[in-house]
């Protein structure tokens, strides 16, 4: 704030203050010319006005606002750019990026001149960062079996996991289930934690401009049959033949390939519904199944520990 | 007159005029320095104004009254931040009239949840919450995707916005109606909530 606007606020601010103190005074005074006590001569139905002064304990509690606010903007910042005597301060408010933040944080920690949000920041790193520290030497197959380790990932999958796969981890239609081990990028861990850390996007495309309606239910009735569903022999044979474009992916056999996300066809486990109908939509419009980046918002340590979580998950089977 | 009081307490018009001027006393120390402040006056690094798509969003987002149960407001509390991200600083919404933030917090604070969810998410969750999220109370909001936008008066909100300082392009402007025209409310209101918060993220 510059020292004109710090002027400003805090001449108006103390100006106002003196001026309800002004006003009191002023309202306590006996200015009607009749003795305090005494009829006002002014009478209505029978009623008639005495001229009473204030009530004293309103005029107590009016003192009291006074002398209230007057301490506390000696303590806490409101007058202009004096930050108070107790140099309390809330966040940093006057940051332009992500970066500025971190700085102005590090160099608040660094001078040990933390604001109340920096300071809870502090707080918990101070308490939690050892814990996640600990956790995040160990490997993701040692924390698959530690409970403790376990619990924490579950609450962070709850947290930041469940709206698109399910309190459960079981996922619903076009949301992975995590649990079947059956993966669309892989499940080692390393394969987990590179999807966690920068997402992944799915590039089906529609296919049918180049297919035309024929050709997708060739396709489809193929699709299905490789996962040993009744169809159409006649169909699927001809899907058969068209099927080398879909092998790019899915690859030869239908099993599909975690470089692309592609899912294996043979298993009869659906991401999008398994019925001819919803097959026959994946297959002509395309599907582009879209998981976020985490590092972002979660950071490295507590990735891990999802890593961990979903890990476990497949684990038990 | 022997009691000048008596003139406020026998006139009412003088006493509202009174009570305008101590009033404006509190206007004048509150709202006029945040005016010309920088943290208050510019945007933050990377903040894009919103495109054509994404102000229909908004739109939709005020028509629809989202603003009453979801805040667009992270306070700096560990307990929000660990939550969504980052506390909200005034320089995200020096383009915003009129700024969303809200105080109701029904459901979850949405200040950034761009890029949080997928597209995909967030159809299947404003046509049917409770599809994704089974304890949600959230409303469905299924005629989103079969209203669809004809774009007559976006341009001309990109001005009034322009006229407020939001450094849209005269190509911007131009280009407003055919960004959005056949587009689905749906959409709009996708692109919008994407946009949210990805400028200090």
């Amino acid at each position: 704030m510059s020292s004109f606007w710090s002027i400003w606020v805090s001449v108006i601010t103390l100006g106002t203050i003196l001026g309800c103190f002004l006003l009191l005074r002023w309202c306590l005074k006996n200015k009607t010319g009749v003795e305090e006590g005494d009829d006002m001569h002014h009478e209505f139905d029978g009623i008639v006005e005495i001229n009473n002064p204030l009530p004293r304990w309103w005029t107590i509690m009016f003192y009291a606002t006074i002398v209230w606010g007057v301490i506390y903007l000696a303590l806490y910042p409101g007058l202009g750019n004096f930050a108070g005597l107790l140099g309390w301060e809330s966040s940093n408010q006057n940051i332009r990026s992500l970066a500025e933040s971190k700085q102005a944080h590090a160099e608040d920690l660094a001078n040990g001149n933390l604001n109340e949000y920096s300071r809870s920041i502090a707080a918990a790193e101070e308490r939690f960062g050892p814990i996640f520290e600990a956790y995040a030497k160990r490997s993701v197959e040692d924390l698959a079996t530690d409970p403790e380790a376990l619990k924490v990932g579950q609450r962070l999958f709850l947290q930041n996991c469940s709206q698109c796969h399910g309190s459960d981890a079981r996922g619903q239609r076009g949301f992975p289930n995590l649990t079947d081990n059956d993966w669309l990028y892989g499940g080692s861990p390393a394969q987990i934690k590179e999807t966690l850390r920068n997402g992944r996007i799915a590039a089906m495309p529609a296919w049918i401009d180049s297919l035309g309606e024929q050709g997708v239910k060739e396709v489809v009735a193929y699709a299905l049959s490789l996962s040993g569903r009744k169809v159409d022999p006649v169909l699927a044979e001809a899907g058969e033949s068209r099927f080398a474009m879909c092998a790019a992916c899915h690859g030869q056999d239908g099993k599909g390939n975690y470089a692309f996300g592609a899912p294996n066809l043979t298993d009869n486990i659906w991401l999008y519904g398994g019925s001819e109908m919803a097959v026959t939509e994946t297959v002509t419009h395309g599907r582009n199944g879209v998981m976020p980046a985490w590092k972002d918002i979660l950071g490295e340590n507590k990735i891990h520990l999802v890593t961990a979580y979903v890990y476990s998950l497949s684990q038990e089977q | 007159m022997k009691n000048v009081h008596e003139l406020v307490e026998k006139n009412t018009g003088l006493m509202a005029i009174l009570i305008l001027v101590v009033i404006s006393f509190g206007a004048l120390v509150e709202i006029s320095p945040l005016m010309f402040q920088r943290q208050t006056t510019e945007p933050v690094e990377g903040l894009k104004p919103y495109t054509a798509l994404q102000l229909e969003g908004r739109d939709i987002y005020i028509r629809e009254g989202c603003v009453g149960c979801h805040s667009q407001m992270i306070r700096p509390f560990r307990s929000e931040t660990e939550r969504y991200g980052h506390y909200s600083v005034a320089g995200e919404t020096v383009w915003e009239h009129p700024f969303l933030w809200g105080s109701k917090r029904t459901g979850p604070d949405l200040a950034r949840v761009g890029g949080r969810y997928s597209d995909e998410w967030h159809r299947v969750h404003l046509t049917d919450p409770r599809a994704v999220v089974p304890e949600s109370n959230m409303p469905a909001f299924p005629w989103l995707a079969e209203n669809t936008l004809d774009g007559k008066l976006t341009a001309k909100k990109m001005e009034v916005f322009r006229d407020f300082g939001v450094p849209y392009t005269d190509e911007d402007i131009a280009g407003a109606q055919a960004a959005v025209k056949g587009k689905t409310e749906m959409e709009a209101l996708i692109a919008y909530l994407q946009s949210l918060g990805t400028a200090l993220k």
